[in-house]
């Protein structure tokens, strides 16, 4: 479940409605079921290592930490998933690695 | 040019170009706006006559000119469905905050005295102030012309030398030369915003 959602280029839509307290009582149990989908970015030979890891901190609202290892992962591996929801969340935060001129897929999680 | 800093007491970000350098970001944020506005994002050709023209909604397949289709990417691999119904709803939105980016840069160098035709642009200098939420517009639309730039040139992972070996007159090298100023500029950008 990804709460802390800074999306400051594209902005919440309404497909986020909260289905009920009992997400909140069992987290780890409703989070499996409701979350089968992943946000992927991939490395291109463009982008700045510290611009990436920007829009991973800006965007997500990950600690500066966590959106370096990620950008690293990109770096290094050729990609990395940054993010996992519903199919719609993914949706959005594919749209918004494109505004940021990141290249994102979405796909199931594995 | 010393790029892009934090001023300390008012947060602004700021940057100093010489008019040639404020002139060529600004023809270049044109023709970016120019691109993504030109090759129209309509729906594919392989529809019904009347349905296309009842659809106002955007595009379903990947947009032919290179730069575009880096600039849109497909959001699903391997489904081309789901990736045309990604597109139909997202790729105009898109190419209007882009094409809005690029015309940020356009209007924040006129605000800062770029005149619409500089007649010694090398006696100009431009003092650019952004308001962090304008300096991060300014931040895509350099990455946006970063991946135009790359993508006409063919840039590749670890492909330095190969641009440093071409002649200086060369047209590729001086393109080049631009791709990595404005990754300069991107840079300065960011470390300015991340303070």
């Amino acid at each position: 479940m990804r709460v802390c959602h800074h999306g400051i280029v594209t902005t919440a839509s309404p497909v986020e409605v909260d289905p009920g307290v009992e997400e909140d009582l069992i987290p780890g149990a409703i989070t499996l079921a409701d979350t089968p989908w992943v946000t992927v970015v991939w490395n291109d030979p463009v982008n700045l290592m510290s611009y990436v890891s920007y829009v991973f901190q800006k965007y997500f609202g990950y600690p500066r930490k966590k959106a370096e290892k990620l950008m690293l992962e990109v770096h290094e591996d050729g990609r990395s998933v940054v993010s996992n929801g519903s199919r719609e969340e993914m949706e959005r935060d594919v749209q918004a690695m494109h505004e940021y001129g990141l290249w994102a897929t979405l796909q199931k999680a594995e | 040019m010393a790029g892009f800093v934090r001023h300390r007491r008012s947060k602004r970000i700021i940057a100093t170009f010489s008019g040639f350098e404020a002139d060529l970001l600004r023809a270049l944020a044109a023709q970016l706006v120019e691109l993504l506005r030109n090759e129209t994002a309509t729906p594919g050709a392989n529809v019904d006559p009347l349905e296309a023209m009842l659809d106002f909604t955007g595009p379903t397949t990947e947009p032919d000119d290179p730069v575009l289709a880096r600039l849109f990417p497909s959001a699903y691999r391997g489904d081309e469905e789901a990736a045309g119904e990604f597109r139909r709803f997202t790729e105009g939105t898109l190419r209007d905050g882009k094409a809005r980016a690029a015309g940020t840069i356009i209007d924040s160098l006129e605000e800062a005295g770029l005149p619409a035709e500089p007649d010694d642009a090398d006696a100009l200098t431009i003092d650019v102030e952004l308001e962090p939420d304008t300096a991060e517009v300014w931040m895509r639309a350099l990455t946006d012309l970063r991946l135009a730039l790359a993508t006409r040139l063919g840039v590749e992972e670890g492909d330095e030398d190969r641009w440093y070996a071409l002649p200086d007159d060369d047209p590729r090298a001086q393109a080049h030369h631009i791709y990595e100023w404005l990754g300069y500029l991107q840079e300065t950008l960011v470390r300015a915003l991340s303070r």
